[in-house]
Formats: structure tokens, sequence, C-alpha cells
């Protein structure tokens, strides 16, 4: 095991005091003292040259370098606008709540320091509804640090001036999409826009530059900025550099929020070691586990030894995501496991894309019907060939027809499921039959995909 | 009492000032009315189009897309159990049976006195506290059906009210900035760099455009 003794960047504060969230408790551990630094001593330019040596991956989903991205504001276009996506709602995932919940200044000094580096006008920090909790925490966390001077007018005394708005939402996981989250923003239905033109670096909120972060990345910033890019290169490996928290959920002993040194603890780490998830749940055997939120192809045993490293799991055929890993035992029905998570993709499409908004209500409703018994043997095939449509030729990185990604993702877990348990599948379609005296048809060996080569109106 | 109070309107104006448009405000206002009344009510969606300057059908454009807004009444309660992969590993079907049971409803339905609204739910982001659920979107982890029962007896004695407001109130801290502290909603057109933009350059660089 490579369980390391990588500095806690994210959690050492609230992991150590119960009020983490207060300003004096964070004043009395350093806080703010990287923004006294960079107001004192660097350019906004330094400080994203520093977040950018610093290589951290934005901790979102996609995984783009933060500081790649706040430099693609073209230059001389003003103003613009900083996005804090805090709209946490991928199945599987859960950190950002927690690091709003418990450490609300850490967010804030990272929104203030990304804001100084990129020229913003303006910060929104955009909270999911659902978490009052959180909502409370960070507005009295910004009223605090308001009345302290560290946000507004000539912050610290310095010319800096800028105003953090607490903006929440409603109840809708697309807005998650930074493109949806705009449109919300701005007071319109969450449906994404099409990128390009809508690339939110040059046409985001009210169509001027905007850099949408996620909570985790921004987090991240004040200890960057406070120990150095070095510093912070010095832990993990490869692409993946800091350390990362992962939320291990499901059939495990232990489940919990672990943030560990990135690119260098493996999944059989976080999900086996003691110190983590303490291993499958009554001893059972790994089934297959959701790597980075519901969005990701399932991974299996044969992975368990693979690094949590975004570019060596991209290859293995999933991605790290959201840092949400959901592990499923041997006794998982996975035609049910793939229900659930299609479901989700059915409810929360936007409706904007035809092969998102048919295709996911479509295998909703095939899969129902296969777990009710009422399934046909060519089903398997047409769950293939629905997500085919939705996604062209299911290969990864996936291919898209829809607007946005999440039409794509509701293929993972199909293609997942029935790639690797076809019998399954075939099981529950022969029990069906056999309650209503029908015969089923032999087994036989199917080679996917049964839709290869066809003709995908120049889409592919 | 539908469109919003005196109090009400001073802290929508407030919400709305912090926007550069006032549309921006919509969904706060929303939640804003919907705290007032227990659910977006037609006249509040009204008062909303005409404190911020748009129609009322694009109010309920926006409205109707979101999931927390209710455009009836709900119960006191609404009961939100999580239904998605984490928590259906960890036995929520039988949590939501057992829910549907215990207060003698169906999923999405209110029961006859008022109390409680069941619905089941996407991911709250509790996965590793699963199978949890929120109450007015106050979260409880790991529910076991005693545990259901006994928070069911709770919510209904008013045991729990200090901790779980009607529906309708999210935070009870509000967002306030001082005027004295305020650096202002910057709108999108006619701006230039910002003064500070060239802070703690060395001097050489000082008229040197853009920060690469
Ligand atoms: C369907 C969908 C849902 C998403 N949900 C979230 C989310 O809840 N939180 C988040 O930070 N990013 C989410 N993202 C990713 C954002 O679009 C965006 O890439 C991210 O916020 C950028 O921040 P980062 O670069 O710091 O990761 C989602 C993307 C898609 C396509
Ligand atoms: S892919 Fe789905 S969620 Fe995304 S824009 Fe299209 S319909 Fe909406």
């Amino acid at each position: 095991m490579t369980i390391t003794d990588a500095p806690k960047i994210l959690t050492a504060r609230l992991d150590r005091y119960a009020d983490a969230h207060t300003i004096a408790r964070y004043e009395e551990t350093g806080g703010y003292q990287a923004l006294r630094k960079a107001l004192t001593t660097l350019s906004p330019g330094d400080v994203a040259d520093e977040v950018k040596a610093a290589s951290l991956l934005g901790r979102g989903g996609a995984g783009f370098p933060a500081g790649v991205k706040w430099g693609f504001c073209p230059p001389g276009v003003w103003p613009r606008y900083l996005v804090v996506n805090g709209d946490e709602s991928e199945p599987g995932t859960y950190k950002d709540r927690l690091l709003m919940e418990r450490d609300p200044h850490q967010l804030i000094e990272g929104v203030l320091l990304a804001s100084y580096a990129i020229g913003a006008a303006q910060a929104f920090l955009y909270i999911r509804g659902e978490m009052p909790l959180a909502h409370e925490r960070v507005a009295q966390a910004l009223n605090d640090a308001y009345a302290k001077g560290y946000i507004g007018r000539n912050i610290m005394g310095t010319p800096f001036s800028v105003d953090v708005v607490l903006s929440w939402g409603a109840g809708a996981y697309i807005v998650g999409e930074e493109t949806a989250l705009i449109e919300s923003l701005e007071g319109n239905r969450g449906m994404p826009r099409l990128k390009p033109p809508f690339f939110p670096a040059a046409k985001g909120l009210y169509l001027q530059p905007t850099v949408v972060n996620n909570v985790e990345t921004l987090s991240n910033v004040p200890w960057i900025v406070s120990n150095g890019a070095a510093k912070f290169t010095e832990l993990g490996a490869d692409t993946s550099k800091g350390t990362r928290m992962f939320a291990v959920s499901g059939h495990v002993k232990n489940p919990g929020v672990f943030e560990v040194e990135y690119g260098v603890t493996t999944f059989r780490d976080v999900i086996m070691a003691p110190v983590y998830a303490a291993g499958v749940r009554g001893d059972r055997k790994l089934k297959a586990f959701i790597p980075g939120g519901a969005s990701s192809p399932w991974l299996y045993e044969e992975h368990l030894d693979l690094p949590l490293e975004k570019v060596i799991v991209d290859k293995a055929g999933s991605m790290l995501g959201s840092g949400a890993i959901v592990v499923m035992d041997e006794t998982t029905d996975m035609v049910k496991a793939c229900l659930s998570v299609v479901s989700f993709f059915a409810h929360e499409s936007c409706g904007k894309c035809t092969p998102c908004r048919e295709g996911t209500t479509w295998l909703r409703q095939i899969l129902e019907r296969i777990l009710a018994g009422y399934g046909r043997p060519s089903d398997i095939d047409l769950l293939m060939d629905v997500s085919d449509n939705i996604s062209p030729g299911l290969v990864w990185p996936p291919k898209q027809t829809t607007i946005c990604p999440l039409g794509p993702s509701a293929t993972a877990p199909t293609a997942s499921a029935i790639r690797r348990f076809r019998h399954e599948f075939e099981a529950h379609i022969d029990r069906g039959m056999r309650a209503r005296g029908e015969q089923p048809p032999p087994a036989q060996a199917v080679a996917e995909p049964a839709f290869a080569g066809r003709d995908h109106g120049g889409l592919e | 009492m539908a469109r919003l109070t005196t109090e009400n309107v001073g802290v929508a104006k407030e919400i709305i000032s912090r926007y550069p448009r006032p549309k921006s405000a919509l969904i706060p206002l929303l939640h804003l009315s919907q705290e007032q009344d227990g659910y977006v009510t037609e006249e509040g969606m009204q008062h909303i189009a005409e404190l911020v300057g748009v129609t009322p059908a694009e109010v309920l454009g926006t409205c109707s897309f979101y999931e927390m807004f209710k455009l009836e009444p709900v119960g006191r309660y609404v009961v939100n159990i999580c239904n998605n992969v984490s928590c259906m590993l960890c036995g929520s079907d039988e949590l939501i049976h057992h829910a549907e049971q215990r207060l003698g409803i169906k999923v999405g339905n209110t029961t006859p006195d008022g109390t409680f609204t069941l619905e089941s739910v996407e991911c709250i982001a509790a996965c590793t506290e699963a199978p949890a659920l929120q109450v007015n979107y106050r979260f409880f982890n790991k529910v076991s059906t005693d545990g259901f029962d006994g928070l069911i007896d709770d919510l209904a004695a008013g045991r729990l009210d200090d901790d779980v407001p009607a529906h309708g109130t999210l935070a009870r801290v509000r967002q306030h900035i001082p005027d004295d502290r305020r650096a202002g909603s910057i709108p999108p057109e006619g701006q230039t760099e910002p003064a500070w933009m060239h802070l703690n350059e060395p001097p050489a660089s000082a008229d040197g455009g853009e920060p690469s």
C-alpha cells in the first residue's frame, strides 16, 4: 500500500477543530495571510503564475489546470467575472459541501486570490440550494470577512476591491455544468449553452469573460500562495499534483471523505486500507466500483492498483471526475445499479437536446421493464443502440451528439454494465419469459457492438 | 399574504442591489417568497416580476425549472429520501418503502393533516452517510427504519423545531454587505481594467499593459 504522510492541504483545519468555520479560528491558524502576502508583495500576474506553476487541476470533474484556464480570458476585455461552482450534485460526490460547511474562510480566501489574479470585477459564489447549512456558514463567513476588511472596497487598505456575492440554486443537477450555472446566475432556466461560442472564458456571465472554478479547486489556492508552487508539486505524481479529496461510499466498512496524496495513492488504498474505507462490507468480494461519480465508466478488481492519477485513469477508460468512488460488492444486482444511475440522468436531463432527453428516458424505460420481468431478448442490443445514438461508438473519451456532456454520461453505466455483466441482463429477461410461459432463446455469444460501422450522419 | 411583506421587499431590494442585472436575483427572490408562504404563489411571482422588471411569465419560466420551488402547498416538513446509487446500495429502497407505510402516503404526496410531504430525490451529497435524507433540506445521516420512526415522532411533537424550521426557510443567516465596505456590483458594459491590476509590479513593467 502507498499511504503517504503527505500534509493535508484542505482538511487539516476542519479535522482538528470543531470551530474551523469561525473567523477567529481561521485567523488564529494562519488565515488570510496568503491574501496579505499577495496584496503586499505579489502582483495579480505573480499569483496567476504561481497557480499555473502548481499545475492545480480543476476538481469539479473535467480536471483542467486552473492556472491555464485563468489565462484564457481575452486581453483587454473588461469586466471579467469569477463564478464559484458550489453546486455539488454528481451522485457519489461529497466534498465541496464539507469544505463550505466546515472551512468557508479557506474558500473565500481562495476566491479573493483568484479574483485578484484574473482581475475580476465581481465574484459570485453559487451554492446548491439544498445545502442551507453551507449557505449559513458561508453567509456568516462573508459577513465577518467584510467586517474585518478582507472583502469589499480597498481590501486590507490596498486598492484591490471586489465584492463576493453569495448566490444559490434551487434544485437542478444540470446547473453544475458551467454554462448552465451562468444561465442560472442570470436568472434563467438552467440550460447549458453551446460551446463554442459560449466558452465562459470568452463569453460567460452577461457574455463577459468569466472564470468558473470548483469549490475544492479554489480552496487549494491559499495554501499554494502561502507555501509556493514548488511545495505543492512536491506532492503527487505525473500530471496530478497536490492532494485531493475522495468520497468513498457504497458497500464499504468505513465510508468517508479522505484527503490523500494525488497521483500516488491507489484505488486499493482508499477502498481497502483500514485508515480509509477499510474494505468491502462483510468481507465480500468487490464486484465493480464507480471511480469518479455517476458519469464515469465503471472499473473492476483488476483496476484496484491503479493510482488516483488523472491521465492513468483516463487511459484505463474512465475518469476520476468529481472524486467520488462508489463500491459495489458481489451481491449487487448490476441491472438495478445501472437503472439507478440511468434514472438519475433521465430525471436531470434539461431537455434541450433530443438524444439526451429521449435517449435517457428510453434507457430508463427499457431497464425498468427488464427488471420488472417484461424484458425482451432484443432489449440488450436496444440499450446499446440507444446509447450509441447519444454517444456514437461508445468510446472513451465519449463522443457527443448533444450540447453538454450529460447525455453521453448516461451511457457510461449502461455500456459498462452490459459489457461486463450481460448475463445478468439475460437472466432477468429469461426469468420474466419463463414466468409468462415463454421459452427464452438459447444463450449465444454476442459480439459487440451490434451497430458497428453504422452511419451517424457525420456526427462522429 | 402572498405578495412580499414590506420587510421582505427590503430584503429583496438588498439582494437585487448586489447583482449587475436585476434578473439575476430571481432565484434568491423566489426562495424568499417560498420562505414567506411555504410555497411560491402566483401573486408572489407577480410581485417579483415587478421588483425585477421582467414579465410574470418569465418568473414562472425560471421557477418551474427548479425542483425546490413548489407551486402548490406542501407539508410543514418535506421529507426527501435520497434514492441515488450510494444510498440505493445501502438500503434506500427499504427506507422509502418503510416511510410510505409509516406516513400512510405514497412518494409525492402530503399527509392529510398537512404535516409531512414525502419525496424520493436525487443525490443530496451525503453519499458517505447513506442512506441519507433531508427534512426541509436539513440532513439526517445513516437513517435506519427505526431511526426514521423516531425522527417522525420528534418532528410531529415539535422537538426538532430549533433545527428544522418550517418548509421554505433555508439559510437563517443572510449575507449583508455594509455600505461602507461595498465595492459595488459591476455592470458588464463600459468597464476598463481594474485600477489594481498592476499592484506590486516592479516599476519597469508598471505601464506594460496586460499581464500574461
Ligand atoms: C452535467 C455536468 C454537471 C456538472 N456538475 C458540476 C458540479 O456540481 N460541480 C462542479 O464543480 N463542476 C461540475 N461540472 C463541471 C463544470 O462544468 C466545470 O467544469 C467546473 O465547475 C470547472 O471548475 P474546475 O475547473 O475548478 O474543476 C459539471 C459538468 C457537467 C457536464
Ligand atoms: S445533453 Fe442533456 S442536459 Fe445537456 S444540454 Fe443536452 S438535453 Fe440538456
